[in-house]
């Protein structure tokens, strides 16, 4: 696995720039993949690596796009400071998973061996020899996460029909 | 404890007598936003879920605005994608090419959304309907098809920041400028799963396209919402649009907000936010002289007959700069006819502007008016990010029509209250 590094405020234009939204396939998506950012990341992303970013990753439009290109990259998660609130919500209902844990997404460098536990929570950087708690998600998320999305958990619920 | 307006919305349709900061609440839903470019993927998820059902076919907009008239065969058959399944399921508020407007200019205009009700938008800057004291809020795909089917959503109770208006606006100031001088203020996440909630006497001076602007930013800010308290402004514009009944929310006297911020809108200046951010703020007098290479004015949020007056009035018997193209695009066919009818669109053309048909096109990048490398474009839309119109090379200066004017009129960044003076 490779931990790719990036900075605050990384916008859904660069994540996945709206010249290719025209075809939401999410393999067509993942090839254009923080173009605008990192020209060389769709063409070097492989399955299980991670994404580590400072504040408001995904700020901008609202384009679940974003996610879904990184998803279909095999981006195992991402790591942020913090994330803007419509890529936060697009994830947890697509069932992709992000961590949201500032001291983590510092330390962390390109090159590290990462492993996380979704379960607990738990960021281990096997290079540094550091480990730390990412902020935890509230049942009522969990429960989406847990289902598989939000309309899984809708459908199961019975109120979605 | 006391309420701000938005968590007093989100209380009534949680069906909760109180809420507060941080509470997961799920509510139901006046009415569920999609386009052309979010539509289909929350049609594929709908599908993949196996639904059949929607909620209520009269509370449901689709509006195919991004890339229409349709830019390339792809994008034809995302509207397609679209076009059928509002008549699959026979949604009453479908516009297509001939009626659609920019969804945000569109709504409010219709009478679609009127105060105190609760709606989500796949499109970012579905939170322009603060402006009528309604909760409004962007939100992605997949919750636009969960609301679809539904008629709810899940929310986290935000906590709010209080901006509080004084004073009134000197000539060629507006909204626009409000909204980037807070954006300075308090940077794209400063207001981060936040409420915007905006008060104080220099409300009654802002015109309703004034609020509809700055509200519709509040997402450059982070925000959840941006909100207004209703008033006769907000009275006379539903007058005639929204029969339905409605209800206003103020905010009680102990609300809690996490701070204030005060904006004198007397000491307000033309503001520009320079490439690459909404936050990189400066007064125009602080950066006139940059060469710029196009102009845009338009899009949801300045779009509006106000706006397209601010920037024909400058422009009317002068002339865009040779080697500048100044493209104006109205927001709805209504806008575009009142625009007529007053003379503005004349006196665009006369000037050297390309003048369209509503769509998002330019402010995204998307045609209509992409840049090369390079360029430098002034525009009047909402984000200057990397390659948002263009190449990474490309930048955008964003401000408010009256400045994107007189920069069309000179070909670099101007204060339009030097360009009497020329």
């Amino acid at each position: 696995m490779k931990v790719y590094k990036y900075g605050d405020n990384v916008d859904t234009d660069v994540i996945i720039p709206a010249r290719h939204l025209n075809n939401p396939d999410p393999k067509a998506l993942a090839s254009h993949c923080m173009e605008d950012i990192d020209a060389s990341f769709a063409s070097t992303v492989e399955e299980g690596d991670i994404i580590v970013a400072g504040a408001n990753f995904g700020c901008g439009s609202s384009r679940e796009h974003a996610p879904l290109s990184i998803k279909a990259c095999g981006v195992k998660c991402v790591i942020a400071k913090s994330f803007a609130r419509i890529f936060y919500r697009n994830s947890i209902n697509i069932g992709f998973p992000i961590m949201e844990c500032a001291e983590a997404a510092e330390a962390i460098q390109p090159g590290d061996k990462v492993t996380v536990d979704f379960q607990s929570g738990i960021i281990t950087d096997e290079t540094q020899g550091k480990t730390w708690q990412a902020a935890p998600f509230p049942a009522f998320v969990n429960g989406i996460i847990q289902s598989g999305g939000l309309l899984n958990s809708l459908k199961a619920r019975g109120v979605a029909k | 404890m006391g309420m701000t307006m938005t968590q007093k919305i989100l209380a009534k349709h949680a069906g909760l007598e109180s809420v507060e900061a941080g509470q997961l609440i799920e509510a139901k839903l006046d009415m569920v936003l999609g386009n052309d470019i979010t539509t289909p993927v929350a049609i594929t998820e709908f599908n993949k879920a196996g639904l059949t059902q929607i909620f209520d076919k009269d509370k449901i907009s689709i509006v195919l605005d991004h890339s229409t008239p349709c830019k390339d065969i792809k994008s034809a058959q995302l509207c397609a994608q679209a076009r059928e399944f509002a008549k699959r399921f026979d949604i009453t508020n479908f516009y297509d090419v001939g009626q659609m407007g920019v969804e945000h200019a569109l709504l409010p205009e219709k009478g679609l959304v009127a105060p105190g009700e609760t709606v989500i938008g796949a499109d970012s800057h579905t939170c322009t309907y603060g402006a009528l004291g309604a909760f409004s809020t962007g939100v992605g795909s997949t919750d636009m098809a969960a609301g679809m089917a539904t008629g709810l959503a899940w929310f986290k109770v935000p906590s709010a920041i209080k901006v509080t208006l004084k004073g009134k606006f000197r000539p060629y100031v507006s909204g626009k400028d409000v909204m980037l001088h807070l954006i300075g203020e308090i940077g794209v996440d400063g207001a981060l799963y936040k409420s915007l909630e905006f008060g104080g006497e220099g409300v009654k001076e802002l015109a309703m396209d004034d609020r509809f602007t700055i509200a519709n930013m509040a997402i450059e800010a982070g925000g959840k919402n941006g909100i207004f308290p209703v008033d006769d402004v907000t009275r006379a514009y539903l007058n005639g649009r929204v029969t339905r009944a409605w209800e206003a929310f103020e905010p009680d006297a102990d609300a809690v907000y996490e701070r204030e911020v005060v904006i004198d809108l007397d000491q307000l200046r033309p503001t520009v936010a320079l490439p690459h951010l909404p936050s990189n703020t400066r007064t125009v007098d602080q950066v006139e002289g940059m060469p710029i290479q196009q102009v845009v004015i338009g899009s949801c949020t300045n779009g509006r007959l106000k706006d397209i007056k601010e920037a024909a009035e400058i422009l009317k018997g002068r002339k865009v700069a040779k080697g500048v193209r100044c493209i104006v695009f109205p927001a709805t066919q209504q806008i575009m006819l009142d625009a007529m009818a007053a003379g503005y669109i004349q006196a665009l053309i006369e000037a050297g502007c390309a003048v369209s048909t509503p769509t998002c096109g330019p402010c995204l990048g998307g045609h209509m008016g992409v840049l090369s490398d390079g360029e430098r474009a002034i525009s009047t839309t909402n984000r200057n990010f990397v390659g948002r119109m263009g190449p990474v090379s490309s930048e955008i200066i964003l401000s408010s029509p009256a400045v994107a004017a007189a920069s069309a009129v000179t070909g670099c960044v101007t204060d339009p209250a030097k360009l009497e003076k020329l």
